[in-house]
């Protein structure tokens, strides 16, 4: 291998744009990489930072602008192509074959191939080489699903480098580790940056990445709003580039009382539905009151879609209650939760929140059935009633009921699922993460909404991973780590508390 | 992923197409290009006397399809229909003979309608064991069916020891006789069997279109998660689209033993595919929320028609499974066209 310099560029982005149709995704992003440093990709949910990294793996092609490797532009065809010029990715969900050994992991689709087949012995010292680099001490024969997540991670590192890649995108590669798989990942980091290997970091946990990054690239609607190294930058510079100054996303209702307390969780306590043997949601309790909205901040893994699913019949509680106006209904379905006025908008609007070979109409209406069933039938009469008066209260933008649902843009998704569950008329509703992947303009209506269903009554509660969005409607702003409420704050509270609060700031 | 286009919401009459316009219509016109060659290369093929007898063959795959629609809009399959189907005829075949109560001493000789009755208890029976293995014990509905399949078959096999029935006609003294009604009997000129598919077809349509468990079929097969969180008893309706399954291959069973005034442990091997290509020629997604009765009823018609004719014009039955063969295969074909399409615009 040549002797390169430390810090030498190795590879640009020279004014990418990506349009979707009529929508933006990335525009005009301009930064280098530089050889041995690491480069951060700072921004919220949506800001362009996937787009953008799957622009540099050859995922997908710019629309136009060009990428530069070693100085002359280059345009990849597929990932593969871009791994054969030395730019691999590792994405947030680890491509590994559980059921495989390491050694098989690493050499997946390369084997090593003699005139008897596939030469294990070759591929294994192989491994234990690599391993030995990394300072791992993992067998190239132990299984993958019997290592701990972060030891995966060094595995996809370790495959990454076996086809000497260079440069190295890492997709929120901490999201799911402990503190202490952080630093074992962190040291390899650091020891491939020494040498000479270019590092492409993702993160939403910025504390973190601030001790680890060189440079700092900060994404906002898809145009970058900075780009410097480290030494110019803090915390606050990252947050006010990431959110912009007039970031507006409404304020808390005001100009009324709360009503009685709607939904009281005592001590809920529920195990890991994966059977891991720990609590993700630890003995905790939270009164919520009519009228009142309130949000829960907390890393992902911090247990707060547990918590919310709980509270609303998807996972079982191993203790506590979870009681609604007054009446305990730990006991109850789903479907009975809904009707005594409990709703939750689930995470992940794909897989639990739309039936996709439904139409518009139909995916409003279903959570709200019965209302319009009269003895064996539904009325297609107060079915449409219902489905127009939704698409008009949740400001839905859709040629019709009758339309597919895919059609939507994601904030319209969005809508539809959170206008599905207003549709059972609830006295509570749970929103988890109602904000993810949907554009500012969608994220102000929506809260804009919420808000004025708050004012008439209505208990809300969301969950964030945004802190700029802990500041908006909420009148109470609670902070889960690790299964427990670690902190709560009243609407006033800063950016910087909360954050502290979260565990980022243990973890660093 | 988060960047979704912009939704170029879809105007609400599009251009008409005539690629989209026959790819829609695609089994309809199937059946009518069946019976058109047909026509043409036997004069014995389009009389209404043999339009009803296809009909009544029809009749059989019919009832089946419209159970494996059920349980295919759910998302599953039900492989055990061809044996439940046989076993319910064997049972029905007993019930005529009489049962002895050794203990009273005496045979009972049910009447025709408690034996129809009993017979589908039973086809409801199989069906819930079916669906509570889906439903309950997360058994593979591929699995749970299959095995059932051949513990059915098993069963009616013991049952008569691997012999038929023969006389299923009953006597008068005992007021057991009508069991050939159901067979050979017409209303107004059209076979009671047909008469049975058409009722059961019409009730399924409505209870899809206009019930809200039809509702609640199509979005627990679209995605049972999302019809879960919206309050959709999903494990209720699986274990119900199993035992209606159940019921109907019974009903199927009963009008193949009336029809043939026997009652074998082997008849309907391999209905269950039968079934399932109906279906799949009739537009329904395997993967479950998409499908019609209409589409499945022309799906039937095109097997039975297809199969049918060939018999008339005295094409070999090696050459039918070949036919069969191809027609399903490029059903499925025009199915992946149709929905891949509908994901690419989305």
């Amino acid at each position: 291998m040549t002797q390169h310099i430390k810090g030498e560029v190795v590879m640009s982005a020279r004014q990418v744009t990506k349009t979707y149709g009529a929508v933006q995704a990335l525009k005009s992003v301009h930064f280098d990489i530089h050889r041995g440093q690491v480069t951060t990709l700072f921004g919220e949910n949506g800001a362009g930072k996937s787009t953008l990294m799957k622009i540099l793996s050859g995922v997908i092609r710019p629309s136009s602008g060009e990428i530069v490797l070693d100085g002359q532009p280059i345009s990849f065809a597929d990932a593969n192509h871009a791994r054969a010029c030395g730019v691999s990715i590792i994405h947030q969900e680890l491509s590994l074959a559980p059921n495989l050994s390491v050694r098989d992991n690493i050499f997946m689709g390369r084997e090593i191939t003699g005139p008897a087949g596939v030469n294990f012995a070759a591929e294994e010292a192989e491994v234990r080489r690599l391993m030995a680099e990394l300072e791992e001490e993992i067998d190239p024969l132990t299984p993958v699903e019997e290592l701990r997540l972060g030891q995966q991670q060094i595995v996809e590192i370790a495959r990454a480098l076996s086809v000497d890649s260079r440069i190295l995108i890492m997709d929120e590669p901490t999201s799911a580790l402990s503190a202490a798989e952080v630093e074992v990942l962190f040291k390899v980091i650091r020891d491939l940056t020494a040498k000479g290997v270019s590092i492409v970091y993702i993160s939403h946990h910025l504390e973190e990445a601030l001790t680890i990054t060189d440079h700092a690239v900060v994404l906002r609607d898809g145009a970058m709003t900075a780009y410097a190294p480290r030494a110019e930058i803090d915390l606050e510079w990252i947050v006010r580039n990431m959110v912009g100054e007039n970031y507006d996303l409404g304020s808390p209702p005001e100009g009324y009382d709360f009503g009685d307390v709607a939904l009281s969780l005592r001590g809920l306590t529920v195990p890991d539905p994966k059977g891991a043997g720990y609590n993700v949601v630890d003995d905790l309790s939270l009164d919520l009151r009519a009228g009142e909205v309130v949000c829960i901040y907390g890393l992902m893994g911090a247990g707060r879609t547990e918590l919310l699913e709980t509270a609303a019949g998807r996972l079982r509680a191993s203790a506590g209650e979870v009681v609604l106006e007054g009446r305990e209904i730990s006991h109850l379905s789903i479907a009975d939760r809904i009707a005594r006025g409990l709703a939750l908008v689930p995470e992940d609007r794909q897989r639990d929140g739309l039936v996709q070979t439904m139409s518009v109409g139909q995916n409003l209406s279903l959570a709200s059935i019965a209302s319009f069933t009269k003895g064996l039938f539904t009325s297609r009469k107060a079915e449409q009633a219902l489905i127009d008066d939704s698409i008009r209260k949740v400001t839905v933008k859709t040629a019709g009921g009758g339309a597919a649902i895919g059609s939507l843009s994601g904030g319209n998704q969005q809508k539809v699922v959170i206008g599905k569950m207003l549709a059972t008329d609830p006295r509570v509703i749970l929103l988890d993460e109602p904000s993810r992947g949907i554009d500012i303009g969608a994220k102000a209506e929506v809260f804009k909404l919420l808000a004025e269903r708050a004012r008439q009554g209505l208990a809300v509660v969301y969950t964030t991973s945004e802190v700029s969005e802990c500041l908006s409607i909420a009148h109470r702003i609670i902070v889960m780590h690790k299964g427990r409420i670690s902190a709560e704050f009243p609407a006033t509270a800063s950016k910087e508390q909360i954050m502290a609060a979260s565990g980022e700031a243990v973890a660093a | 992923m988060s960047a979704t286009p912009v939704s170029h919401a879809a105007p609400p009459k599009r251009a008409f197409s005539l690629g989209r316009f026959l790819l829609e219509g695609r089994a309809f016109f199937a059946l009518i290009a069946i019976i058109v060659v047909f026509s043409a290369l036997s004069p014995n093929y389009l009389t209404v006397s043999n339009f009803l007898i296809m009909a009544s063959h029809v009749a059989i795959y019919g009832l089946l399809a419209i159970g494996m629609l059920l349980v295919i809009l759910n998302g599953g399959i039900d492989l055990s229909v061809g044996s439940v189907l046989a076993l319910c005829g064997v049972i029905a075949g007993a019930l005529m003979q009489g049962v002895e109560l050794p203990f009273a001493g005496v045979i009972l000789y049910p009447p025709v309608w408690a034996v129809v009755v009993l017979t589908c208890v039973v086809g409801a029976a199989v069906g819930a064991v079916n669906g509570v293995l889906i439903a309950w014990f997360k058994v593979p509905a591929f699995v749970a069916t299959l095995g059932v399949m051949y513990v059915a078959r098993g069963v009616a096999l013991l049952m008569t020891n691997g012999l038929t029935y023969n006389n299923l006609s009953g006597r008068a003294e005992l007021g057991n006789t009508g069991f050939d009604w159901l067979g050979f009997n017409r209303l107004a000129g059209v076979p009671i069997s047909v008469l049975v598919l058409a009722l059961v077809a019409v009730l399924a349509g409505v209870m899809l279109q206009r019930a809200a468990f039809g509702r609640w079929l199509y979005a627990s097969g679209g995605n049972e998660r999302a019809a879960d969180l919206s309050g959709v008893p999903v494990k209720r309706v699986k274990i119900t689209v199993y035992v209606l399954s159940g019921v109907l291959a019974a009903l199927a069973g009963l009008v193949l033993s009336s029809q043939l005034t026997s009652a074998g442990p082997t008849a309907g091997t391999t209905y269950e595919l039968t079934a399932i290509a109906a279906v799949v020629i009739g537009g329904a997604a395997l993967t479950g929320g998409r499908g019609t009765v209409r589409g499945t009823m022309l799906g039937a018609f095109v097997i039975g028609f297809l199969s049918d004719g060939l018999v008339i014009i005295g094409v070999s039955s090696y050459w039918q499974t070949v036919f069969t063969g191809a027609v399903i295969v490029l059903a499925v074909l025009m199915n992946s066209i149709q929905y891949g399409a509908t994901a690419r615009r989305g």
